[in-house]
């Protein structure tokens, strides 16, 4: 399963070098042509049709995760965090460093060793370390670096009701989806322009120049994106719910989406029956913040598949939502064909 | 022009929602400009044409007609409708606050039961339109859906409170700058941006298509005369304001001295203003590509950011006036560089 | 302008007339002239931009194609200041902060006022007599602080302005060890790195064109770099810049070793072949490096370039320096003269595929 592969592989930011190998690998068939840029993007493209619209399509590779900053002379390892994570979710969990994929585990004092008060402090990052097993700082540095980059080893797996868990889903799965669009768009008359960019967890780096080399008519951006569906959350602040279909964006920190894309993108879904949501949650931001802004300005839309517990060692996510998703993208880019650019 | 400024300050126009402003605009400067467009971020472009042959230099003037406001995430099962902002909005000033949708509904703004009203967010907060249930509030607003704060200008003697003087009056400025300044020896590109308050947006983009040889942003710029207030010069009734950095930009000083040049030979009051906090379009168009020599003239207003900012008359006249004379002499000093 | 065509002994010297101009952040005028000349010495063309960017070209010496990939060198030549935003009654000087100032540092610091001429003034607070039991336990806040030029207010505004920059006074020291202390180290030191990189550029041939860039407002938001880069273009940018070295109270952890050499940064802001490139140049000609990790790409220069039009192939190489952000910021010149070893070997090591290779991933 290809989501499984892109799941599992490791790809914090600025290191997407495996994700970007099965990439290539599954778009080689059905794209014309593939290249690289010094960020790292990954772009390909549909056979080139002269003078007709760029359409640029664009999910990230890259996850969020840890970097090695120092070794102690114990041999235990210091950390920070590389992209944004809850470092309440960091302990206890098993890792993975560098390229060798050393294994170690992010470890805390016991809680019999513990005060009574302490139990109730949270755990800070700069205290964190990890535990490859060395026995000091000599025999740690014949198997890791400084400025390693840690990611969290968490396996893929089908869940009961269509639904999976995996680490990364934000945003392989906007890798899957991508791929399955552009198999089913490979004869659009359009330029259509696959972007799998790279940094995104680290402000948006990738993305933008991407765009600027490309210069699309319309960018659209898929993400995944935070569902807030889970007991102790007003309902008031749910951001989107896992099962009810692609959350079609109005608004996040980074850019207000393109009005006309915004309603093309709900008029589609509801000619085709594809269920959507509205993304309510307006915090964070997303690759098309930087796209938008690029060069005289992109008309750029996105839409994001719910997961739970994003940003941590794993999540959740419905492959109902993520083939819907399929389903919008290349209905959307189908509905350009037939009635052109969506306008304000 | 006090009613141009009525008329932009009354109209809804938060940012990405700025339509009707460009409406208005684009009525007010009809027949006094020679191409007149909008670009994908929704920046309407007016040009002004050199008076003869080649133009000495390109000049853009930037003046953002978008407004901060309020944008609906959730309606509840009763009808009432939580919200996040567009832009810098203060829980506390939108308490009681009456705000209106495009569709022209009106609602008012108010919180949940709260021990410790410091500690008041926006997330407390909720927008009741008078709504019976969900269904039928439904029927009026959607998710996605934006409002602004709803108030009329009125006139206090010559100073002026009402919503959105950020940045209408900088927009009343360019548009009376418009029908004022007649050929000058620059190509000038009035441009009326986008999603200023958002995070200076529409001037980027507009700057890069444009690739002026000098930038010029009007705004309005807080004041240091109301009681107790942090140490700043500028004051409302003093002048015009010529800054000379905010968080956003260190503004070019050719481009200040030429400003302050100007006013003193014209003999128009100006003060010269340090913003702490903030940015303005400048901060996006000194930026583009290159680097574009870049000032800014301000119109001091207090309360910015609440439904009842407040300027001086006088001061917008002082600032159409050093605008019109700015642009009225030539910008070669900047040009093919 | 008298500084026009000064010739320095040695990197010493340049540093030390780098040090104590002053050159806050929107005003850099006065080192200016003297970065300019230091640069032109190496250089075929220098010329300023409309920022205030000064770019000196050093063309290759071997050139294979019509057109020669470029190499961008960055140090930023702005430093932290102070502004002034009023003037009040009997002439004090109500100020600002320009980029990253502790106000803590200032009670009591000599200061140069850039008004129509320069006034040394004194940076003043309420004095110990007359202050209430116990508040000399309290920071003194940046309200409370003024600066007194000794003019009196109608002669204060005749040559002062709101708005004139103010950039502390602080003559630069030798100290033992080949160490080297003053204000503005943080990046004049780095300016040393490019102008030693450009001196041993001279005796090696190379088969790029070398833009060795001095930016403005780094310390105001990396902005001299994201307009010059637009311009120049590169395929390559190294940032040179200062970072944090061992210091009393600071983990080790936090810091890199003074005098231990560049700190090579290893990080998403950096191309991982150039990263590379660097550690294994550095071994193979035996120069002095350790690595810095930097997990989150913010505040240097390098940050603007990397994301320029369609992406720049960047890296990151910092002198440590201690006290930063302080006037009396301490660097090593043994580390400062390594750095610009290790970038000439860089240059005169790269070529056409060595560039074209770094789009391949």
């Amino acid at each position: 399963m290809l989501l499984k592969r892109l799941s599992e592989a490791f790809a914090v930011s600025s290191r997407e070098d495996e994700v970007r190998e099965i990439l290539r690998q599954e778009l080689k068939e059905v794209t014309n042509e593939i290249r690289t840029d010094v960020l790292g993007n990954l772009i390909a493209n549909n056979k080139f049709n002269e003078g007709m619209p760029k359409v640029m399509l664009c999910a990230h590779m890259d996850e969020i995760g840890l970097m090695v900053t120092y070794i102690e002379d114990n041999g235990v390892l210091r950390f920070e965090s590389v992209g944004s994570i809850d470092q309440r979710v960091l302990v206890s969990k098993a890792v993975r460093i560098g390229k060798n994929k050393v294994p170690g585990v992010i470890g805390a004092k016991a809680i019999h060793l513990q005060e009574p008060d302490e139990r109730k402090k949270i755990l800070k990052i700069r205290d964190l370390y990890i535990d490859v097993g060395a026995k000091d700082k000599k025999s740690a540095e014949k198997i890791v670096n400084i400025g390693d980059y840690v990611t969290f080893d968490t396996h893929f797996q089908e869940l009961p009701g269509d639904h999976v868990k995996g680490k990364a889903f934000d945003d392989r799965i906007g890798c899957l989806i991508l791929v399955e669009a552009m198999k089913r768009l490979r004869d659009s008359d359009l330029n259509i322009y696959a972007v799998f960019s790279t940094q995104e967890e680290v402000g948006t780096r990738g993305a933008g120049v991407a765009a600027y080399a490309i210069d699309p008519d319309l960018a659209l951006v898929i993400e995944a994106t935070t569902a807030s569906d889970v007991p102790s959350v007003d309902k008031a602040l749910y951001s989107t719910a896992v099962g009810k279909g692609p959350a079609i964006t109005v608004m996040d920190r980074s850019f207000i989406a393109h009005q006309g894309i915004r309603e093309r993108l709900e008029s589609v879904a509801t000619e085709h029956g594809i269920p959507y949501q509205l993304r309510q949650l307006l915090g964070g931001g997303t690759d098309a913040g930087k796209i938008h802004l690029t060069r005289e300005g992109i008309p750029s839309g996105g839409i994001s598949v719910p997961c739970r517990y994003i940003h941590s060692p794993v999540s959740i996510a419905s492959m109902d939502d993520v083939n819907n998703a399929v389903e919008l993208v290349v209905r959307f880019v189908e509905s350009i064909e037939q009635k052109g650019l969506p306008r304000i | 022009m006090k009613e141009v400024l009525r008329k932009l300050s009354e109209t809804y126009g938060p940012s990405g929602h700025e339509y009707r402003i460009r409406e208005i605009i684009k009525e007010e400067i009809s027949g006094f400009v020679d191409e007149i467009r909008e670009d994908t971020m929704g920046n309407l472009i007016a040009v002004k044409r050199a008076s003869r042959g080649k133009a000495e230099a390109k000049v853009m003037v930037a003046a953002h007609m978008d407004e901060i406001g309020l944008i609906v995430t959730h309606i509840d099962d009763n009808g009432f409708i939580r919200f996040s902002n567009i832009g810098g909005v203060s829980p506390f000033i939108s308490i009681g606050q009456r705000v209106i949708f495009s569709n022209g509904a009106i609602g008012t703004v108010y919180h949940e039961p709260i021990e410790d009203i410091s500690k008041l967010k926006l997330e407390n907060m909720y927008i009741d339109i008078g709504a019976q249930d969900k269904e039928s509030a439904m029927k009026i607003v959607k998710i996605g859906d934006a409002a602004g704060f709803h108030r009329p200008l009125e006139w206090v003697g010559e100073r002026g409170i009402g919503k959105s003087m950020d940045n209408r009056a900088g927009c009343a400025v360019a548009v009376e700058t418009i029908k004022k300044v007649g050929r000058t020896p620059n190509d000038v590109y009035f441009v009326f941006t986008s999603q200023e308050e958002v995070g200076l947006r529409g001037a980027r983009t507009a700057a890069y298509g444009i690739a002026p040889d000098v930038g010029i942003a009007v705004d309005v710029t807080s004041t240091g005369d109301t009681p107790e207030a942090k140490t700043m010069a500028v004051k409302l009734g003093g002048g015009t304001a010529i800054k000379v950095r905010d968080a956003s930009v260190i503004c070019n000083p050719l481009v200040r001295e030429r400003l302050i040049e100007i006013a003193e030979a014209n003999g128009i009051p100006y003060q010269l203003e340090i913003l702490e906090r903030g940015g303005t379009d400048a901060g996006s168009i000194h930026l583009t590509r290159e680097g574009i020599p870049s000032g800014v003239i301000s119109v001091p207003c207090r309360y910015i950011h609440s439904p009842s900012e407040m300027i001086d008359y006088y001061d917008m006249v002082n600032s159409i006036e050093l605008l019109t004379k700015a642009l009225q002499s030539p910008f070669k000093m900047f040009a093919g560089s | 302008m008298e500084l026009r065509r000064r010739d320095f002994m040695d990197f010493k010297e340049v540093l030390k007339h780098l040090s104590e101009a002053g050159g806050v952040s929107g005003q850099e005028g006065p080192v200016r002239y003297i970065a300019s000349d230091a640069l032109g010495k190496y250089a075929d063309d220098v010329r300023v931009d409309t920022f205030g960017n000064i770019v000196a070209l050093k063309r290759a010496t071997i050139q294979r194609t019509n057109e020669s990939p470029r190499v961008m060198l960055a140090a930023h030549y702005d430093e932290i200041g102070l502004i002034v935003t009023k003037i009040e009654e009997r002439g004090f000087l109500r100020f600002s902060t320009v980029g990253g100032v502790d106000p803590r540092t200032l009670p009591g610091q000599e200061v140069v006022v850039q008004g129509r001429e320069p006034f040394v003034g004194i940076i003043g607070a309420k004095p110990p007599h007359v202050q209430s039991p116990g508040e000399s336990k309290n920071v003194i806040k940046l309200e409370e602080l003024f600066i007194d030029i000794g003019l009196s207010e109608d002669e204060a505004k005749k040559f002062i302005k709101v708005g004139d920059l103010v950039n502390f006074k602080r003559d630069f020291v030798e100290l033992s060890d080949n160490m080297v202390a003053g204000k503005s180290m943080d990046d004049r030191a780095g300016l040393v790195v490019i102008l030693k990189a450009l001196k041993e550029l001279s005796m090696l041939n190379h088969q790029v064109d070398v833009y060795a860039v001095a930016t403005v407002q780094e310390e105001v938001g990396v902005r001299g770099a994201t307009v010059s880069t637009y311009g120049i273009t590169p395929d390559i940018g190294i940032a040179i810049d200062v970072t944090h070295g061992h210091m009393e109270g600071v983990s080790k952890r936090d810091t890199v070793q003074m005098g231990g050499g560049s700190a090579i940064s290893i990080g998403p802001h950096v191309h991982p072949k150039l990263f590379q490139s660097f550690v294994d140049i550095s071994r193979e000609v035996n120069i002095p490096y350790q690595i810095e990790a930097s997990p989150t790409p913010a505040g240097t220069d390098a940050f603007a370039i990397q994301i320029t039009r369609e992406g720049v192939a960047s890296a990151l190489i910092s002198i440590p320096l201690r006290y930063m952000h302080t006037s009396v910021e301490v660097a090593s010149m043994d580390d400062i003269k390594e750095a610009g070893r290790l970038i000439a070997a860089f240059i005169a090591r790269i070529d056409q595929q060595y560039v074209e290779e770094l789009k391949c991933f």
